[in-house]
């Protein structure tokens, strides 16, 4: 859906805070996947509107990035790192777990990413960008179960904070 | 019994419940540099930078204060674009200093702006960075509130805007044009250099990228001087560095010392050696982009230009992954070249081939589907991805990404040539591909 005032008010803020508004590409992506869930095409397009841009130029800039889900994906997005320090880790076993618990489950998403800068947590992952490790299967199944039960505030799709909106 | 020095991980360390918040901050000192600063002029705080011999924190390890000085004369606006997108596997320096301490971070950022007279700083952000985000984020408006960002920050004529801009989840933002690429709204993909960014960066308009603990060492050398800096550390490697220590060690973990100290001191003295009393495998001294090393080199300082030269590898973004002596070297490459295979941008032919191919023949040598004739091939073919199969490589591509993807295959060849193509003969003759007759 479009983005509501509230939004189109944000939007505006982060474009002006640009010398060139084209800058403003990766700000209103966030915006709109957090608004939405996933990143619409009805929203590449009023991007291109905001910005004075072509919808393919936001598209292709918008699929070269891993944190824009162009497709629905879960309330919670749970990545897991499988890279070299959390290779050697337990990280791939993690990744193998939580993905067969959570293989019926559509609010819960989750993927495979590269390494995200927390190898002193390794294995670790993230729920919604929030980082959690060292963690093994259950531990983490469990914590991924506190965010679904409400016991624990997830951050938005796109790793906004919820406290400071 | 070796320690840490702590220059800019000391108040983090000591006030670990609330260092990110203005008040601690300001209790500790914040923003003394800075009106220490704004009484010198840009070139004396130029200068000083240069004489601290301050290299950038990066990888590149570029002269700070030289850098800066390439700056056009007269050729205004100019931007500053600090480098916090982190995504050189195993670092994990600047997402600890972005959490933990960005106030010194923006006080330096606003002594660099004065220095090179820019009135718009960028900080790009590594996306996945959420807290961080939401620190730097409640830091910069406390310091709009305070009056060190904004217009005229403490009356003295100065003017600043700074801009947080979160990236999207990609590796490359982190090469400097890949950087300018992602904030102008675009792909990431790097930019063919000269044009450097100091002469065409952002919009194309002279632009300084530093990287976060750069920038946040700027403020202690503007504090205590920089001959004060130039006295820690060893050769041309001066002060500290953050060093993040990972993988199979008992207190992996981010460590601050003076360069110079040995990498055994800091694998083993500080991080504790091996996990589980096992021996050492291997370690890869400076990210995924390094040639790895082994044992014997354990006794070699930490100094960015002997590591280079001597040891033909590099401190790179000072990410050390320690691996015990139970651990695959194969898959380690494997996984390191599926790594630069998701991570290449595609702009440039031999990267965008050659990385996916690297990471094929990888899996299938790592996972039993390896052929006697396997590394020779990796290696004539890499050959033309990083010419030389040496480090520095040669470049065929724009940055550096490209030749970097043969690091891990470069190393196998170095440490393990025989026993792998060994274990890929015996694995085809496992699948009955060949038969092996016994010398």
């Amino acid at each position: 859906m479009p983005f509501t005032p509230a939004n189109l008010e944000l939007a505006r803020a982060a474009i002006a805070r640009y010398p060139q508004k084209k800058s403003a590409v990766l700000p209103l992506l966030h915006l709109a996947q957090d608004q939405d869930g996933h990143v619409t095409p009805d929203a590449i397009e009023e991007i291109a509107d905001l910005l004075d841009l072509t919808p393919a130029l936001v598209l292709g800039t918008c699929s070269f990035y891993t944190m824009f889900k162009r497709a629905p994906v879960g309330k919670l997005l749970v990545s897991v790192c499988t890279n070299v320090s959390c290779l050697v880790n337990g990280g791939p076993d993690l990744l193998d777990h939580l993905q067969r618990r959570y293989a019926a489950d559509s609010d819960v998403t989750v993927e495979e990413v590269e390494c995200i800068a927390a190898c002193d947590l390794a294995p670790v992952l993230q729920v919604n960008y929030e980082f959690h490790g060292p963690l093994a299967g259950d531990a983490a199944g469990s914590l991924i179960d506190e965010y679904k039960q409400g016991k624990r505030v997830a951050r938005t799709i796109s790793g906004t904070s919820v406290r400071s909106g | 019994m070796v320690e840490e020095t702590r220059i800019i991980t000391k108040f983090l360390r000591d006030r670990p419940d609330d260092s990110w918040t203005i008040d601690a901050a300001l209790e500790n000192g914040a923003y003394n540099g800075l009106r220490k600063a704004l009484d010198m002029t840009p070139e004396d705080i130029i200068a000083e930078v240069t004489t601290s011999g301050l290299r950038g924190r990066g990888g590149a390890g570029f002269g700070t204060g030289q850098k800066w000085s390439f700056l056009p004369k007269d050729v205004f606006p100019r931007y500053l674009a600090v480098n916090g997108d982190e995504g050189e596997p195993s670092t994990f320096k600047d997402h600890m200093l972005v959490e933990r301490d960005p106030h010194q971070l923006i006080e330096g950022i606003i002594i660099t702006s004065y220095a090179i007279q820019c009135h718009h700083a960028f900080i790009y952000l590594r996306g996945e960075f959420g807290l961080g985000a939401e620190r730097l984020g409640q830091a910069i408006a406390e310091a709009y509130e305070r009056g060190f960002i904004g217009a005229n920050i403490l009356d003295s004529g100065f003017d600043l805007e700074v801009v947080l801009h979160r990236g999207a989840g990609c590796y490359i933002a982190g090469d400097e044009t890949g950087l300018l690429s992602s904030l102008e709204g675009e792909r990431a993909m790097p930019r063919i250099k000269p044009p450097f960014p100091a002469v065409q960066g952002v919009y194309a308009a002279p632009t300084i990228v530093n990287n976060v603990e750069t920038m946040s060492t700027v403020p202690h050398i503007i504090n205590r001087g920089g001959e004060w800096y130039a006295s820690m550390g060893v050769n041309r490697s001066t002060g500290t560095r953050i060093f993040s220590v990972s993988g199979n060690v008992e207190r992996p973990g981010n460590y601050e010392i003076e360069l110079g100290m040995t990498f055994r001191e800091l694998i083993y003295d500080l991080a504790g050696g091996i996990k589980d009393g096992k021996g050492l495998g291997f370690f890869i001294p400076g990210g995924a982009s390094s040639p790895w090393l082994i044992e014997e080199h354990l006794d070699a300082p930490l100094d960015m230009d002997s590591v280079q030269s001597e040891l033909k590898t590099m401190l790179g973004s000072g990410a050390i992954m320690v691996f015990d002596e139970t651990v695959d070297p194969l898959l380690v490459a494997w996984r390191i070249a599926k790594f630069f295979a998701h991570e290449s941008c595609g702009k440039c032919t031999p990267c965008r081939e050659g990385s996916g191919w690297l990471e094929k023949v990888l899996y299938r040598m790592s996972h039993g589907y390896g052929r006697p004739e396997d590394l020779d091939l990796l290696l004539g073919f890499g050959n033309n991805l990083a010419p030389g199969l040496s480090w520095p490589p040669g470049m065929t591509t724009i940055c550096q990404l490209g030749p970097s993807t043969m690091s891990p295959t470069v190393s196998l060849r170095n440490y393990w040539y025989d026993e792998i193509k060994e274990r890929m003969t015996r694995d085809a003759a496992a699948r009955g591909e060949i038969s092996v007759v016994s010398a």
